[in-house]
């Protein structure tokens, strides 16, 4: 027979720990009530589910808790949270699990491009040499061939543009043809618009893997990049 | 930005608000007589970032305005349930690139089941992460849909979307305007 667990003494490290760094995260408030669980798309997945994550953490069950695969499937949409009668924040208690994993222990493809944006700019790699080639070639043919849009402008660093965008960086290494019906739109409007060269793509999976350092640096870059050298006052994420 | 409290002097936006803003004001000048007759009908996948994270309705409700404008009333039909309550599609967070692809489509599996359950052959994903996932998911479980991005919906209805850029059209709309 299992032996029964003495709830007086627990030791909760991993729980105090993040609540020590967030303390309306409101672990110790969980009713059991599973909405959190009813409304998750990843709810049995792992033989895992919120409430049951919960609990597992309340109880001090750090190991179980720290090593769940299950925190790499949950997408941290936050239904469980907006849901919770009690505000628990779980999608934080997961990247909190994920930030507990050591660099060369997360998963490879999440790692990989995480390092490659911060190497070039953008998490499938493209550096911004490749990004600016790619932009003006595809803005080439469009000039050239679409008929109407034969002063379509596209432009990388122009100083002072009103708007500064961000774009996904699977459109100019993947797909670059996606990139001209937005590039159209924004003609048409007559936006006053520019790409940065520095951390110009618009994801960020720095932030996935739960690397601070690396989320920081890659938004310290940009913001920098556009406050001081390209002084736009608005920037518009494209996704 | 937030996270780290660092300063910024710029203020930030979605392409999604302009473009509603820019339809409104009337500089984007759409309408959705492409698709009075051909009649194909359009759903949406709200991304959890500019949804339920965002705080608001705003970005959301903009992106509905739009894509109505575009495709017509009549033939948008909205995922139950949706915009802040949505389901996440299963490939936000990393899951794309995180190794388990196994759950990432079991996960998706909900996502599938409120897109077939609209019964319309185009999905619009405005993230591309989302539009990664629900693509995959479609072929996965054998949907009868085409995942295509916001921009080309708009291009369309503006009769300017070039041959080259209809990559994700299926053949009913590969045409049109052409």
């Amino acid at each position: 027979m299992a032996e029964a667990m003495k709830i007086d003494n627990l030791d909760t490290e991993f729980k105090d720990e993040v609540l020590g760094k967030l303390p309306e995260a409101g672990f110790d408030l969980c009713l059991t009530c599973g909405t959190c669980t009813g409304g998750c798309a990843a709810s049995e997945l792992m033989d895992m589910d919120p409430r049951k994550l919960i609990r597992m953490l309340n109880l001090g069950m750090d190991e179980q808790v720290k090593s769940s695969e299950w925190k790499w499937v949950c997408s941290m949409c936050a239904r469980c949270v907006s849901a919770c009668p009690m505000n628990i924040n779980i999608p934080a208690l997961i990247f909190n699990m994920r930030a507990s994993v050591p660099r060369d222990k997360k998963p490879k493809g999440i790692l990989g491009s995480c390092d490659q944006h911060i190497r070039t700019g953008s998490a499938m790699g493209a550096k911004k040499e490749d990004f600016e080639w790619t932009v003006l070639d595809v803005a080439e043919e469009i000039r050239e061939e679409h008929p109407g849009f034969e002063d379509l402008q596209v432009s990388i660093d122009r100083i002072g543009a009103t708007m500064i965008l961000n774009q996904n960086s699977r459109e100019p290494v993947t797909e670059p043809e996606e990139m001209g019906p937005l590039w159209k739109i924004l003609h048409t409007v007559g936006a006053d618009w520019t790409y940065p060269s520095v951390m110009w793509a618009g994801e960020n999976y720095c932030m996935f893997m739960a690397d601070l350092e690396g989320w920081k640096y890659i938004v310290e870059e940009f913001v920098h990049h556009v406050d001081n050298n390209l002084k736009s006052p608005y920037v518009v994420n494209t996704e | 930005m937030r996270r780290f409290k660092i300063p910024h002097k710029f203020e930030l936006t979605t392409i999604i608000e302009l473009y509603a803003q820019w339809i409104k004001e009337g500089k984007l000048k759409v309408n959705s007589d492409w698709n009075k007759d051909i009649g194909a009908k359009f759903t949406v996948q709200d991304p959890c970032n500019i949804g339920r994270k965002s705080g608001s309705n705003k970005i959301i409700d903009d992106l509905r305005f739009v894509i109505k404008a575009v495709v017509g009333e009549e033939n948008f039909i909205d995922t139950v349930p949706n915009r802040g309550n949505n389901y996440c599609c299963g490939g936000g967070g990393g899951a794309l690139q995180a190794g388990f692809p196994d759950e990432r489509r079991a996960y998706g599996k909900t996502k599938f089941n409120q897109i077939a359950a609209t019964g319309a052959t185009y999905v619009i994903a405005p993230c591309h992460n989302c539009h990664g996932q629900v693509e995959d998911i479609g072929e996965h479980y054998g949907g009868n849909y085409h995942v295509v991005h916001l921009w080309t919906i708009i291009c369309l209805a503006m009769g300017v979307l070039g041959e080259t850029e209809r990559t994700y059209l299926g053949p009913d709309l590969a045409e049109v305007g052409l």
